[in-house]
């Protein structure tokens, strides 16, 4: 009987741990530490950094004047008292930047530079920084000038932590407006996204209709080009000369309008994807028992289709409106005046160089992101417990008019996509829209414009190479290790919340952070800013959840007793590793390489604050192009993006089948 | 009695043991999974572990191994203290009931995958590899991936891979659970006489009182974390040495009675019983197994005599090799009594649902335990 007994007294006894315990654990070490380095120090130096002002502190300094002779001193005086008395600077003129000077002769009106008039000054405190001509004075010592040396003297800032940036952000209309905008933009487009494409899902999953294949093609096309491309083309189509212009009846593609219509664009094949998987899992039994229950088309539909798909819709809706919230291309490229967040944190720190703001910008977009990812992560959780092995496949059957809607419905929605790519594509070879129309090569020709030229292509080319690679590599072993390891429990839950926590982090947050912790002199790191390496890392880094989580789907299916075996026969991990795993999971492995380079190729958001001269990426010279005016080429940067991606993607199938095929003979009986 | 003795010859090992275990416990947190075990096993012995799921013996089979430590106590084997030595520094080899074979590679390649890093010429390895499936009766699948074999060949795969490397230790955990009935028994047969012919000192998890009773040279009935009894088959079958030993392993009539002067009241009749050691008045729990209730002949007239008891046949099922059978008695008030009846017993007494008969039970066969505790009791 199992009396109740604690185990007697002494040591618990552990194994001691072998050269493979050691190996395993400085693998996980090494990812783990590259995960800290890459994500949580430089999201940590950002948030730091959102609560970092700069501002001059008088209080800090005392002067002491003397007579003309300059023998006789005047009592001290801090200059706190001297601006009171002048009511020279008002509070908000002492506010500053990390660079602001405030010129000490302001505060003495009688001032003159040749005058025989000496003057002292000295801080009261350990840190009272102030320049004098280029040198960087800070001490509680009087230094005595004469008046021609007290002229080049400058206050610098000193720093506070504290709310006061959040105080700022919150009180300026223009700035919290975004909040408003962004949040509008994002709803309205989940909403219409969503609408399209459940739609659409519909169609391919529960109706007979021709050509499905085809429009499953047509609807993955906008994953392979970057999220402002659309804006490009609704410029040509509706912009100040577009050609169907006049069905706008007035209104202007600049703004909410032109980001909405591209939002749905660039987020239709990811809402697609997760609808149409719910939509595939439903139960063909369901529909049975609800039809000879005599239930209503209409009926069952809303009983048992939209019940069924509820959790896929709720994650598709949370996806597409974070893809929108964080998408920064876009609205950059036909946002016109219309403010959003991404933006602002572009403006902030591209234009004002005011990163301690762009900082906060960075926190509250944040916020949106991760609701969206802990609702998304609890409703998939709900989502995979509703399949079951015995569920029938629901099997449509021919009707010959809904076939038909359906068909025109998917066939708008076509048009739709494939239009924007061909209104690109028509856009990068026209000669000079509007006013000659003949074709040529003349907008490739990407050396003759600002951007980078054709450097950029290539290196886009490099970072997605390396991106598939050295993250695949990296996100497959890490998984590995999460998932096959034994013991080291707590060691394995970090690194498993250091893995999911990139989906949450938008990538203008992430290209920031890095530009904290990077680009500080004092990062043992720093030599990698400014060069390929930094963009690599930033981008395996913002597209590792995704990676992991297929890598780790894969790793479950792995009979768990393969270690085991492999250890009671005497072979080292790394070799069961290499001749079994590895080969087993070829299939995902690959999945994940084409979706990190894919991803390389198009991201523009974390890579904007991170790319250098001769780093110069594709798909920020559309962008730059775009920004310059070079609309045309920006259009055809944006097509060789897609003819790469498209092409990366026909080799990947391609190479799957083949690979499938050679290594992988055991799955077929 | 002369049987009785030559079932009662215990296997107890005379040499020093192969693998010893020690006051071992193991702990999940606040669940005690196994507490103070200790066990020792002979070289080239055949052991069973054997227990309901959640007794503790796979728990003490992965301590074994080294895949989940003890929390308490020590192993050795062959001498060498492996209480704190990683899988990876122990010696043995381990069949899963999932096979985990690698899915990627040959047939050849699997058995070799522990042959091969370990600077031994291919030839070599080769040749081994022929040797073992010859050893398994699969010669002719080398080639094969192990998705185009049966369930039953892949075990023996995995078998082959196991002793491929010669271990000191072979692990069994319930490698028989996943096939289908025949292949069962037909494996558990193949694989005790491989056993055999190696002479590998082998564990075996099973919860399938049949396949330990056919295969294990003695068998570690496990409950609760504890063993109850270790002992060969026909120990454990016919000395069970608790009431749960004897509930597992076979069945049992029980009957609730009290205990005086070597013999149980029930109802009016009184069983003369072993000899227990028990005192006068005891509760004690009599079981008697259904093949120990003895046909005596048709009628009350032999119910005189000590341990004969007069019954009424309630219900006969016939189940091929013997029936089994349904008794009331006003002795034994409300309680019924199976019995299972040869089928030459049936015909020779013309036995049939509604007769009054008379049956025996021996007093050598009468199993009694003291109530409320299921250790100890009538161990003879």
């Amino acid at each position: 009987m199992a009396e109740a007994a604690a185990l007697p007294a002494g040591r618990t006894t552990r194994l001691k741990i072998d050269s493979d315990g050691w190996i395993k654990r400085a693998f996980m070490g090494v990812i783990a530490l590259y995960l800290v380095a890459a994500l949580a120090l430089p999201l940590y130096a950002m948030l730091s950094k959102s609560f970092v002002t700069y501002g001059f502190d008088l209080s800090r300094y005392e002067f002491q004047v003397s007579d003309e002779s300059g023998t006789v001193w005047g009592d001290p005086v801090t200059a706190a008292a001297l601006n009171e008395a002048l009511g020279k600077f008002a509070p908000e003129d002492l506010r500053s930047s990390s660079d602001g000077r405030l010129s000490a002769p302001d505060l003495f009106p009688d001032f003159s530079f040749r005058s025989p008039v000496k003057y002292r000054i000295r801080g009261t405190s350990d840190n009272a920084p102030y320049l004098v001509g280029l040198d960087l004075q800070n001490s509680t010592e009087w230094r005595e000038l004469d008046s021609n040396t007290f002229r080049r003297v400058n206050l610098r800032p000193v720093t506070t932590t504290g709310l006061q940036n959040y105080q700022e952000y919150f009180s300026n209309p223009v700035l919290f407006s975004s909040i408003e905008n962004s949040l509008f933009i994002a709803s309205v487009s989940t909403v219409l996204t969503v609408l399209f494409a459940f739609g659409f899902a519909y169609a391919i999953n529960r109706s007979c209709m021709p050509f499905k294949g085809a429009f499953r093609l047509i609807a993955m096309m906008p994953i392979l080009v970057p999220s402002l491309l659309p804006g490009i083309a609704l410029i040509y189509m509706f912009g100040n000369q577009g050609f169907l212009k006049g069905l706008l009846f007035g209104q202007t593609i600049y703004g909410p309008l032109g980001i909405v219509i591209g939002s749905v664009f660039f987020t239709f094949p990811h809402a697609l994807i997760i609808i149409s998987t719910a939509l595939s899992i439903s139960d063909q039994r369901q529909y049975e028992a609800a039809e000879s229950l005599r239930a209503s088309k209409w009926r069952t539909f809303w009983t048992v289709t939209i019940p069924g798909a509820r959790y896929g819709l709720i994650s598709a809706a949370f996806v597409t409106f974070t893809l929108v919230i964080t998408d920064f291309g876009l609205p950059k490229v036909i946002g016109g005046q219309y403010n959003v967040l991404a933006i602002d944190i572009y403006k902030q720190v591209i234009g004002q160089q005011n990163f301690e703001m762009g900082a906060v910008v960075s926190v509250v977009l944040l916020i949106p992101a991760i609701v969206a990812f802990i609702v998304d992560r609890q409703v998939q959780k709900k989502q995979v417990s509703l399949l079951s092995a015995r569920s029938v496949p629901y099997q449509p059957k021919p009707n010959r008019r809904f076939d038909m809607t359906m068909l025109a419905w998917c066939a708008t929605m076509g048009v739709f996509i494939a239009g924007i790519i061909a209104v690109c594509q028509f856009a990068a070879l026209i000669n000079y829209w509007p006013y000659d129309l003949s074709f040529s090569l003349r907008n490739y020709d990407f050396n003759r414009m600002d951007g980078g030229g054709w450097a950029a292509y290539w290196n886009s080319l490099e970072l997605a190479a390396l991106t598939a690679v050295i993250g695949t590599a990296i996100i497959f072993t890490g998984a590995y290790m999460v998932e096959k390891i034994d013991g080291f429990k707590t060691g394995r839950a970090v690194f498993q919340f250091l893995a999911m926590l990139p989906m949450a982090i938008p990538g203008m947050v992430l290209g920031l952070a890095y530009i904290f912790f990077f680009n500080n002199p004092a990062n043992p790191f720093h030599f990698i800013y400014g060069t390929m390496a930094i963009l690599v890392v930033s981008t395996v880094t913002h597209f590792y959840t995704v990676g992991h989580l297929t890598a780790l789907t894969a790793l479950k299916q792995i009979d768990a007793e393969f270690e085991p075996v492999a250890t009671s026969l005497r072979q080292p991990f790394w070799r069961l590793f290499a001749r079994v795993t590895v080969p087993v999971c070829l299939p995902a492995i690959l999945d994940i390489s084409i979706y990190m380079f894919v991803n390389a190729m198009t991201t523009v958001s974390a890579v904007v604050f991170l790319y250098s001269t001769h780093t110069a990426l594709a798909s920020v010279a559309v962008l730059n192009m775009d920004d310059a005016g070079d609309i045309a080429p920006a259009a055809a940067m944006g097509m060789m993006i897609f003819y790469t991606n498209a092409t990366a993607r026909i080799l990947h199938a391609f190479a799957s089948r083949r690979i499938l095929s050679r290594t992988q003979a055991w799955r077929v009986r | 009695m002369s049987e009785l003795q030559a079932e009662g010859a215990v296997a107890t090992p005379a040499e020093p043991s192969y693998l010893k275990i020690e006051g071992l416990w193991k702990a999940f947190g606040d669940f005690i999974a196994l507490r103070e075990v200790s066990l020792d096993i002979a070289r080239g012995e055949f052991i069973c572990f054997l227990g309901p799921s959640g007794c503790g013996k796979t728990t003490l089979l992965r301590a074994i191994a080294g895949l989940d430590p003890q929390s308490r106590g020590t192993i050795r084997q062959g001498g060498r203290d492996i209480s704190e030595l990683p899988a990876s520094q122990r010696d043995y080899g381990i069949v899963f009931q999932s096979y985990a074979l690698f899915p990627n590679l040959t047939v050849e390649r699997n058995i070799a995958f522990g042959l091969e890093n370990t600077k031994r010429p291919k030839a070599e390895i080769a040749a081994r590899v022929r040797e073992l499936l010859a050893l398994v009766g699969l010669p002719d699948q080398a080639k094969k991936y192990p998705a185009q074999l049966s369930g039953g060949q892949q075990q023996r795969i995995a078998l082959a891979r196991a002793i491929a490397i010669n271990p000191g230790l072979l692990l069994l955990d319930e490698p028989l659970s996943a096939l289908d009935a025949k292949v069962r028994v037909h494996l558990r047969h193949e694989i005790k006489e491989l056993q055999r012919k190696l002479g590998v000192t082998t564990i075996m998890v099973t919860h399938d009182q049949e396949e330990a009773l056919s295969m294990a040279d003695r068998i570690v009935v496990m409950n609760h974390g504890v063993i109850e009894q270790i002992g060969t088959p026909t120990e454990i079958y016919r000395h069970p040495a608790t009431l749960f030993v004897a509930d597992f392993i076979g069945e049992t009539n029980r009957i609730a009675t009290t205990y005086s002067g070597g013999a149980v009241k029930l109802g009016d009749a009184t069983l003369q019983t072993r000899e227990t050691g028990l005192a006068d008045g005891a509760a004690v729990t009599v079981a008697v197994r259904p093949e120990d209730v003895l046909p005596h002949a048709i009628g009350h007239e032999a119910a005189t005599k000590p341990n004969h008891l007069p019954v009424r046949i309630v219900d006969m099922e016939f189940l091929g090799s013997y029936w089994r059978t349904h008794l009331a008695s006003a002795a034994l008030g409300g309680t019924p009594l199976v019995a299972n009846f040869s089928m030459n017993a049936v015909r020779r007494l013309g036995l049939s649902a509604g007769a009054e008969m008379t049956v025996e039970l021996p007093a050598e066969r009468v199993l009694v335990f003291p109530q409320g505790d299921t250790r100890g009791g009538a161990h003879g």
